[in-house]
């Protein structure tokens, strides 16, 4: 559970409030996608819920930030981090630099948890093995294409089990196959009760997976709601969000789309939408 | 100005083999997209366009010139390159030293810098970073550094790898309105990308690659109609495309403009009548 209570946060020695007076609780188990323009605060977002702000990044925050029960600025961030993983949007910048192959990589936070030792093997292979990786398990982590390495990111944090991840752009650099295993992995870890947090621009793959989507826009919560009310909102476009395709085909479409049906957000309502209204 | 590919192949010193033969040509004035899965070769492919590669076998050449017998400097004056990372790319302290690096180092009179620098930050939306230093910026706005950085070079040749990533809405339609403008200016241009709607919109041919060989290359819409070489190539058909599909048209349609035209116009497809799937 991540509760925000009038959040705000600015950078320390900047005059800019990056986020502003933010409040909303997200239940176990949910899968909320976040969106927003470039320079919105998504990132400086994941990093409040994840305790970097204020334990690593420092800066002011007001208001209350409580994840899976504990306060986040009175917590130790060694003790937030056993519960909260956090993908940040540069895979390289979260590689440890103490490991030498993948397979070291991903049981380096489990060492550090002390996780006993068979334990520890059979969670790697079981991560590298959902996000197809395994054959990378002996190599390099530095040696590795940006999409592998967003996908060794992602593992690295899914094999610590934690109860709330973060995840900022996890998909950036991944081909369309390795983006939908991200996204149905995610789809999963929600399921086992995990809160999952996904900053993401891919639109169309978001209202697939989440259960609700925050709109962010210059540091404030525009919008907060289920994917087929919030991306289907005509202020999107205006916010330099943009909508999905099929949101798009059915404005651009509107004689052919029935009058007074929502406008779609998913391949499935678009084609019942477009179904219903053919001749 | 033209790209000649002939039997390409390129091992890493590793022992890897990244590309086995790999022919191809891309006419003056084309824009074409590289797709395929992460580790295809794409990326290989496009480095020996600009010569930062060579090819252990087989022979690259750009307008009649085999790369094997030029420098990468050399080079840089007919092929832009885009690098995916802008890390790869970007060391001077501001943006605007940054953009104009290229054109500087190509030996390009004061004016005509001034006036491609110039171009190349508004077409990224950077004309109000110019000061900044490359890192004050976000991952986003440095690929558009990167990307400002090779069009003020203004080469007849334009390569750009993944020129998509981490862009928001607005980002990608400069992407898009920039491979416009380099096409109306008749540019070569080869992009690789992941992003198979981005690539239906702005692209005319497809080249699609799979464990290190092309295994189709055609006009987009054909391409993404062929689900066995998608299949193949492990790549997902565009929005519209899987939309269509499921109406059941016969010819699938891969924009949104190509979907409303048709259905504007009646025309699903050659019969007109919906087979189903």
């Amino acid at each position: 559970m991540i509760r925000l209570e009038s959040l705000s946060y600015r950078y320390a020695e900047t005059p800019t409030t990056v986020l502003r007076q933010i409040s909303l609780t997200i239940p176990k188990g949910q899968l909320v996608g976040v969106v927003g323009p470039s320079g919105a605060g998504k990132t400086t977002l994941a990093q409040v819920m994840s305790g970097f702000i204020p334990h690593v990044f420092g800066g002011e925050v007001t208001g209350a930030v409580t994840v899976a029960g504990r306060s986040v600025r009175n917590t130790p961030l060694p003790l937030l981090v056993s519960d909260i993983g956090l993908v940040s949007q540069n895979p390289f910048n979260q590689l440890s630099g103490a490991k030498f192959s993948v397979a070291e990589e991903l049981a380096f936070g489990l060492e550090n948890l002390g996780v006993p030792r068979g334990e520890m093997v059979s969670r790697v292979d079981e991560t590298l093995r959902r996000l197809r990786i395994a054959h990378l398990a002996e190599r390099s982590p530095y040696q590795l294409s940006g999409g592998q390495q967003q996908l060794v990111a992602i593992g690295s944090m899914m094999v610590m089990r934690p109860g709330v991840l973060v995840l900022d752009e996890p998909t950036s650099q991944l081909d369309p196959a390795g983006s939908g295993l991200v996204f149905d992995a995610l789809g999963e870890l929600r399921e086992r009760g995990v809160t999952v947090v996904l900053i993401e621009h891919k639109l169309e793959q978001l209202a697939e997976v989440a259960d609700r989507i925050l709109a962010l826009v210059d540091g404030e919560l525009r919008m907060d709601g289920p994917p087929s009310t919030v991306l289907a909102a005509d202020e999107l476009a205006d916010w330099g969000i943009g909508r999905t395709r099929f949101t798009a085909a059915a404005v651009a479409a509107a004689t052919h789309w029935p009058c007074g049906r929502p406008l779609p957000v998913t391949l499935a309502e678009a084609a019942a939408g477009f179904a219903e209204g053919a001749p | 100005m033209s790209i000649r590919v002939e039997g390409l192949h390129f091992g890493y010193p590793d022992g890897v083999t990244a590309l086995c033969g790999v022919d191809l040509v891309v006419e003056s004035g084309e824009r074409i997209a590289i797709i395929g899965e992460n580790g295809a070769g794409k990326t290989t492919l496009v480095r020996h366009f600009n010569g930062i590669m060579k090819p252990t076998s087989g022979r690259v050449l750009v307008n009649g010139v085999d790369t094997a017998t030029r420098e990468v400097s050399q080079l840089a004056r007919e092929v832009g390159y885009v690098f995916q990372n802008p890390h790869e790319q970007l060391f001077a302290r501001t943006v605007r030293a940054e953009v104009e690096f290229g054109p500087r180092n190509l030996g390009y009179p004061a004016g005509r810098r001034r006036r491609l620098v110039d171009w190349a930050l508004e077409a990224t939306r950077l004309t109000a970073h110019s000061d900044a230093h490359p890192y004050e910026l976000s991952l986003a706005e440095r690929k558009r550094v990167a990307i400002a950085s090779v069009l003020a070079m203004d080469t007849p040749i334009v390569v750009l790898d993944e020129p998509t990533t981490g862009q928001d809405c607005a980002g990608v339609n400069d992407v898009g309105s920039i491979l416009a403008q380099l096409r109306d200016s008749g540019r070569t241009v080869v992009g690789v990308t992941h992003d198979m709607d981005f690539c239906a919109e702005n692209f005319d041919r497809v080249v699609v690659m799979a464990r290190g060989r092309i295994v189709a290359d055609g006009p987009t819409a054909e391409i993404f109609r062929d689900d066995a070489v998608l299949a193949e190539a492990a790549v997902e058909a565009p929005s519209m495309t899987r939309l269509t599909r499921r109406l059941g048209w016969n010819r699938s349609a891969i924009t949104v403009e190509e979907l409303v035209s048709r259905l504007d116009h009646r025309e699903r497809g050659p019969s007109d009548h919906p087979h189903g799937q």
